[in-house]
């Protein structure tokens, strides 16, 4: 799977996508810095605090499942202008061009190790991952097949929160994902979140709070406020870790911090602690 | 009905010192209130209250965030901010409401969820996320009102129900004018612009399928008088209330997870 991983990693270095334009990666948790290269290499983490970076919907999928076992749904879903707001649908029109992406989020099915379950995975480069219609709709559709199914559900979330170009709409994906979060637990099915850099605002309110199993990943930010927003109210200074993975964990929100290289193996196994046959992996 | 007003000018009304809140209502609209205090896991949090109370003679379940009619009472209620033991005492008293068979009445009245440390440490994320989702399925009929301002999650938590109203001059928005200005623009001071572009009047909840009912205000705002206000939302909630009391209880849960399902707008 590492393969595939950096195949798709140097497409996109030499691809017209490149993200980062100087030679090195600087971490915004320790602000050391290293080599592009070789924080590509070391699958975006950073080698001197552990922060688990931001990745590509793609290089996700090529990262924990089964090679070549990723089925997409409602790959041609483009959003409205819901409330007419100035530039949004040129804005978009912009970043599908720039990102390859058609919203902020992808779902379908996929095998982890064998196993199959439908998967949500968030892209931070499309508008901050922020959950309007599209991102609303796809997760919801998402559920409602695990549900007919019966398929565990494993969300990768990141936001910023609801989507302000889409105005009341998009407040209303939270309940609406909700929602289907709670038929498909209802109907006793398993949904495993995994938390990643950054997942805040009304996505930490709806559906990213609600897995059976919330898995983190490690230095990545969480919270419903912004930090911002919290030190201009209080006036002060938070501490240094405050809303990080760890922090949330010790807060009670977290259920366990997974290095990114054990994620797949540790999904696998979770998957087949909660399949009626109980198949080891 | 005063049509003639943009979202900026009826904020202004929301904002009106005098504009009643939820304490002002409950004893013309209901009897024998008695207030419940406390989630059981933490504290009371004074932004929200619960209790019982009857409605044209039944026991019904009242959920209401309360703004303060002053400084005093708007240092006690955190500006109607509430925190996430906030959230937890309503979803206590919702699944006490369920378990007793009586209707829940949610009255909407917050500039939004508290930010602040002690509501992240505690989970404000989490708070908001599980009453969206309990509220979902509560297999009781829950109605909701937009008194003055329905700001961002921390509305929602109290607004997944049956059919949602919203008083004439009220607004719910997915976040403050100010925070939508300042995040957008990085200009808070272009509030009053965000505001007008936002769509977030009474009318344009009806329009974008969000709230089903538009609740008539006295001429001038509802400060300007109290009781005709208050038999507005009287007469509204008795009929309502009846309504959906009558419905099965599964197609009701079917029609209020419908009702947010259909909302987004997309093409494929």
């Amino acid at each position: 799977m590492f393969e595939d991983f950096f195949k798709v990693v140097k497409h996109r270095f030499n691809g017209a996508e490149e993200e980062v334009s100087g030679p090195s990666f600087k971490c915004p948790r320790c602000q050391s810095t290293v080599p592009f290269e070789r924080y590509e290499e070391l699958l975006k983490v950073c080698p001197a605090c552990n922060y688990h970076g931001r990745l590509s919907a793609k290089e996700r999928i090529s990262l924990t499942f089964d090679k070549g076992s990723f089925e997409e749904f409602d790959s041609n879903m483009i959003s409205c202008d819901p409330i007419g707001f100035p530039e949004y649908p040129e804005k978009q029109a912009e970043l599908r061009e720039t990102t390859g992406l058609k919203d902020a989020i992808i779902t379908g099915t996929a095998l982890v190790k064998g196993q199959r379950a439908v998967v949500g995975i968030m892209d931070s480069r499309y508008m901050m991952a922020s959950m309007g219609s599209v991102v609303g709709e796809k997760i919801t559709r998402a559920f409602e097949y695990a549900t007919e199914n019966k398929l565990p559900v494993i969300m990768f979330t990141a936001s910023g929160g609801a989507r302000m170009q889409e105005g009341i709409v998009s407040l209303m994906q939270m309940a609406k994902t909700s929602g289907a979060v709670k038929l498909h637990s209802d109907n006793g099915g398993l949904y495993i979140t995994v938390l990643t850099d950054p997942t805040t605002g009304g996505v930490t309110a709806s559906f990213a709070s609600l897995g059976d199993i919330i898995i983190a990943e490690p230095k990545i930010l969480i919270g419903f406020a912004g930090r911002r927003v919290i030190e201009s109210t209080m006036k002060q200074r938070l501490p240094e870790d405050f809303q990080l993975a760890e922090f949330m964990q010790e807060k009670g929100f977290v259920d366990m911090i997974v290095e990114r290289k054990k994620m797949r193996t540790t999904l696998a196994k979770l998957l087949a602690m909660h399949t009626p046959e109980e198949k080891e992996v | 009905m005063e049509n003639n007003k943009t979202a900026w000018e009826r904020l202004a009304l929301v904002h009106t010192k005098g504009r009643p809140t939820i304490r002002d209502y409950i004893p013309l609209i209901f009897t024998d209130f008695y207030e419940m205090h406390g989630d059981r896991y933490y504290g009371d949090d004074h932004a929200v209250i619960c209790g019982i109370a009857r409605l044209d003679g039944k026991p019904v379940t009242i959920i209401a965030q309360v703004k303060g009619r002053d400084l005093n009472e708007n240092k006690d209620c955190n500006f109607a901010m509430p925190l996430p033991e906030g959230y937890r005492k309503a979803l206590r008293l919702a699944k006490q409401a369920e378990k007793f068979h009586r209707p829940v009445i949610c009255f909407i009245d917050t500039p939004g969820a508290y930010a602040g440390m002690a509501a992240e440490e505690r989970g404000q994320g989490e708070a908001i996320a599980k009453n969206i989702a309990e509220f979902m399925t509560l297999r009781t009929p829950i109605i909701s009102i937009v008194l003055g301002e329905g700001g961002s999650g921390g509305a929602l938590a109290l607004g997944v129900c049956d059919e949602l109203a919203m008083l004439e001059n009220a607004q719910y928005s997915v976040v403050s004018p100010r925070g939508f200005a300042s995040i957008l623009w990085k200009d808070a001071s272009r509030e009053e612009e965000a505001c007008n572009i936002m769509q977030v009047t009474a009318d344009d909840m009806v329009r974008l399928g969000v709230a089903e009912t538009v609740i008539e205000e006295p001429l001038g705002g509802a400060h300007n008088d109290l009781d005709k206000i208050s038999e507005n939302i009287k007469e509204y909630l008795s009929l309502k209330i009846e309504e959906k009391c009558q419905k099965d209880i599964d197609e009701l849960l079917k029609a209020r997870y419908t009702k947010f399902r259909k909302i987004g707008e997309f093409t494929e």
